[in-house]
């Protein structure tokens, strides 16, 4: 699959000479080239999205129709899968189990995180500050080959006998260590495998960041989008590990039958476990959520950093409050990891301590919200160009917005007892993930496409792509609150028929939840599938505007300032053909007295001095 | 192509990359043990009441502390070595570094003998209906509370009978400081310090004697029989999973320093001040090595 899209990538390269020729394997598979990796990381994790989508698409039909065959699909999964888990192409409850926990998965670890972090970050982050590379570019290679076979292990696991992980994507212990089959096992080993990768590639991105910058280049000079994934780059440093320890810890659990996390007395089916027990499930879940809710932010931090680079582009203004947006980042990278036992509350962990995760959470939604207005307020009075980066871009302010704000019912201990683990916490997340992050991958991926390939994308297809995305995905996960406040658990396979229409014995009214909210389920299943046909132009654009997209007319067509756009199109090996330094901030646009109404960061005008390494400004202290 | 500051550094950070990139590595790795001895805290304070094991009632002291002082005197050699290069004594440098990997070596052969003791220790559970064997006694917490048990290493085992060598203690039995073994102090004729295994300190102050019998232990008495693997109880879990973790860092340590100080020695021709670096950055990390091992020692044999 890379091969297909770095070929294309060669041609357009051709021209330059310092393209070396080291060979099919060397370039395209075992490169050590930040773009080449950044590519490799992209189409590997839009495969894996694909996945991702493909599984929560079929589990939809069940919810939906539950106990029906899955039309065409139901009878692929039975010939591929087995007739055990999908007999005559009705998805089996393992087999929902199984790709419920695998969609969550696959979509955080395999899909959004290395698209966001990895791809852009490797892309972008040593172009924008006008590095020729990564600082070690092996370990980078490294780390793209380690998320590799972790992926491959993930997927693979569907194939084994049993299938894949069925104890949901947080995997609580002590379900999943007592499920029989070896889907978990897979998935640990794949775990401990990405968290090596992403542990790779921060180091390798927090030490590009701070030693390669330009001369000039000071830290408040730094495209915002290099201070978020600087941010995200620590939240994966030190809130990796801790999973990493839980995850060799359950492994243990099933390897060497240890009880870290299988207490005293368990009983299962009804016997007693032969196990030593002593262990806390507790103790998984506060090791799984250390990095559960970083990992949040590691979502969400490249995603506000690629729209405010579209963002200022677009209104051909300087971004408003840059520094209060560098601060915010900071403080939010800072508070995430104090804030994980919002996840806990009703696990019985006590009161004093859910007040505090529950002031921490609070608190966190300050900076969030400094964020996103200082973003609102760029737009203000600003000459707004509308392309298809803008409009995603645009759309995910208040989709992400929307999310944010139905998470504080969530952050309150009182009432999140009534919405824990509904179909309302799955509309919150998703509201920040899908419309939010991915909206703004998808605008990242339209803006940074001239670059990488010389080629616009189709501005029509990409406007169709946007409008029916835009509706879809709100007609998927706006009925989800309703459904969640009415009660309907985020985890039942028939979507809660079986619990419609429950009557109270002594009064024999109805105290189920109500038919109109199981009804629902079929309205979202069939927006989610009209989803998934929306994306086909996407698909089909990114492909053909490789080879016949329009040309772009020079280096820098969006009119930018900062630094990845004064490179030759597509970039060489070795980025700049020229050596860079850096006079101005980032976002220098419509200056007055100027003729353009943009300054890229390296022009040098009338009285910029040629900065002098020496006195640049020390780093910022990293929390 | 040439990535800047790769072994000069840079002037505003005062930093080359390989520098900033360990330092950063070592955080994350602080992270991973943090969060172990975190779930050892967790684990130990949760756990059922009598169930922990008293201090050095599994792991005797001695050989830990023994590795503990290997580890010390191996971060010494390294600093020395580095320095050596500093001064331009590639010989000196070699000598040292050898020292480094020799007591990395040692560190690990002993382990293994702690290791290679802890699978061969048994607890056999008796049944109800089992006859009385010489050197059993009552279990002293966790599953099997209340039976009895016969404690000791693995000698010989066929289909019928497993034979264990105990060890027994005879004589007055007046030491209190020994943690499990207070609360059935009166069985003076049964084993009480099988558990030590090797019964390392206390026996030579107090009155009494120790010997080591072979008690031979029928199949069909057996309720059942485990080693004090990492399934014996979450003491032992943890302890194998940080002890084990932190070998594969010694193990993974002393490689990368072999790596430079042979086969990759060239490059103190070519490029002396990035082979410098290379040895500076190797010590780093095995300084957190040792350092890991300074907190592990305490909590797993002597707390």
């Amino acid at each position: 699959m890379e091969a297909t899209k770095t070929d294309a990538h060669h041609h357009d390269t051709g021209d330059h000479h310092d393209h070396h020729d080291a060979g099919f394997w060397k370039t395209y598979i075992f490169s050590t080239d930040h773009k080449v990796i950044g590519i490799q990381y992209g189409i590997t994790s839009l495969l894996f999205m694909l996945v991702g989508f493909f599984l929560i698409a079929s589990m939809r039909w069940q919810l939906a129709y539950p106990g029906k065959a899955i039309p065409v699909v139901g009878k692929v999964l039975e010939a591929v899968l087995g007739s055990e888990v999908a007999p005559g192409g009705v998805m089996s409850a393992e087999l929902y189990n199984s790709f419920g926990a695998m969609h969550g998965t696959i979509m955080v670890f395999l899909a959004v995180v290395p698209l966001a972090f990895a791809a852009f970050g490797n892309y972008v982050v040593p172009l924008q500050i006008g590095a020729p590379d990564m600082c070690f570019p092996k370990i980078n290679m490294a780390s793209f080959q380690s998320f590799l076979v972790g992926g491959i292990v993930m997927f693979v696991s569907f194939f084994i006998p049993g299938g894949a992980a069925q104890a949901g994507w947080t995997s609580y212990s002590p379900l999943a260590t007592v499920i029989p089959t070896d889907g978990q096992t897979y998935w640990l080993i794949g775990m401990v495998l990405l968290i090596t990768s992403s542990l790779l590639g921060s180091v390798n991105f927090i030490a590009t960041i701070i030693q390669l910058r330009a001369p000039g280049l000071t830290w408040m000079r730094m495209p915002f989008f290099v201070w978020a994934q600087f941010v995200t780059a620590f939240l994966l440093l030190l809130a990796f590990p801790p999973l990493e320890a839980a995850g060799i810890m359950q492994l243990m659990d099933r390897v060497f039958e240890t009880s870290f996390f299988l207490p005293s007395g368990l009983m299962v089916s009804g016997q007693p476990m032969d196990v030593a027990g002593g262990g806390s499930p507790l103790l998984w879940q506060h090791l799984f959520w250390f990095l559960g809710h970083p990992e949040v932010y590691v979502l969400i931090l490249p995603a506000i950093g690629i729209v405010c680079e579209i963002l200022v582009n677009n209104t051909r203004k300087p971004v408003f409050g840059y520094k209060t947006l560098v601060y915010a980042a900071l403080c939010l990278g800072f508070l995430s990891f104090i804030v994980w036992a919002h996840h806990m509350y009703l696990t019985g962990m006590g009161t004093k301590i859910s007040a505090f995760f529950q002031t921490t959470t609070m608190i966190i939604s300050i900076p969030s919200v400094i964020i996103l207005t200082c973003l609102f307020i760029s737009l203000w009075g600003g000459s707004i160009r509308f392309n298809t980066p803008m409009l995603f871009a645009l759309a995910f302010l208040p989709m992400f917005g929307l999310g944010g704000l139905t998470g504080l019912p969530l952050g309150f201990s009182f009432s999140d007892i009534q919405l824990h683990d509904t179909y309302y916490v799955i509309g919150h997340f998703h509201y920040v993930v899908a419309p939010g992050t991915i909206f703004a991958l998808i605008a990242g991926i339209y803006y940074w496409y001239p670059k990488m390939t010389g080629r616009f994308m189709s501005e029509f297809w990409g406007r169709v792509h946007f409008w029916c995305s835009f509706i879809f995905i709100n007609m998927v996960f706006q009925p989800m609150f309703a459904q969640g406040m009415a009660g309907m658990h985020r985890r039942m396979y028939d979507g809660g028929v079986t619990y419609a229409g429950v009557a109270d014995p002594t009064t024999g009214e109805i105290v189920g939840i109500p038919q109109k909210f199981i009804e629902m389920n079929s309205f979202i299943s069939i927006a989610a599938w009209m989803l998934a046909v929306s994306q086909l132009p996407f698909i089909i654009n990114f492909f053909y505007s490789i080879t016949h997209g329009k040309k772009v007319e020079n280096d820098n067509p969006w009119d930018a300032t900062t630094l990845e756009w004064q490179t030759p199109t597509p970039p060489p090996h070795g980025n700049f053909d020229k050596p860079i330094e850096v006079f101005r901030g980032p976002y220098e646009y419509s200056v007055p007295g100027h003729d353009v109404d943009f300054i890229p960061q390296n022009e040098k005008l009338e009285g910029d001095e040629s900065p002098v390494t020496e006195t640049e400004d020390k780093p910022a202290p990293a929390h | 192509m040439e990535i800047p500051y790769n072994s000069k550094p840079r002037p505003d950070t005062g930093l080359y990359n390989a520098k900033v990139g360990i330092w950063l590595f070592l955080a994350s790795e602080v992270m991973l043990f943090g969060a172990l001895f975190s779930s050892y805290i967790m684990l130990r304070i949760g756990a059922p009441e009598g169930t922990w094991p008293a201090p050095g009632s599994l792991l005797d002291p001695i050989p830990g502390a023994f590795n503990t002082v290997v580890l010390i005197l191996s971060s010494v050699t390294v600093v020395l070595a580095w320095a050596s290069l500093k001064f331009k004594n590639f010989k000196q440098y070699r000598f040292f570094q050898t020292i480094t990997i020799v007591c990395a070596l040692i560190f690990m052969v002993v382990k293994t003998f702690e290791y290679k003791d802890k699978f061969s220790h048994y607890e056999v559970v008796l049944n109800d209906e089992a006859p009385h064997y010489e050197g059993s006694m009552p279990s002293k917490g966790g599953r099997f509370i209340g039976k009895t048990i016969v404690d000791g290493h693995m000698v010989s085992q066929t289909e019928e009978e497993v034979a264990l060598s105990v060890h027994v203690h005879h004589g007055h039995d007046g030491h209190a400081e020994h943690g499990p073994h207070e609360e059935h102090g009166d069985h003076a004729d049964h084993a009480d310090d099988a558990h030590a295994g090797h019964d390392h300190d206390d026996h030579a102050s107090h009155e009494g004697h120790e010997e080591v019998i072979e008690v031979t232990v029928k199949k069909e008495d057996i309720l059942h029989m485990e080693a004090y693997g990492p399934w014996h109880s979450t003491y032992l879990a943890i302890y194998f999973t940080m002890t084990g973790l932190h070998a594969l860092h010694v193990v993974g340590g002393a490689f990368v320093i072999f790596y430079i100080l042979v086969p990759g020695a060239g490059m103190w021709k070519t490029d002396p001040e990035r082979y410098i670096n290379r040895v500076e950055v190797s010590g780093l990390f095995w300084h957190l090595v040792d350092l890991v091992w300074i907190f592990l020692f305490p909590i797993l044999y002597l707390l």
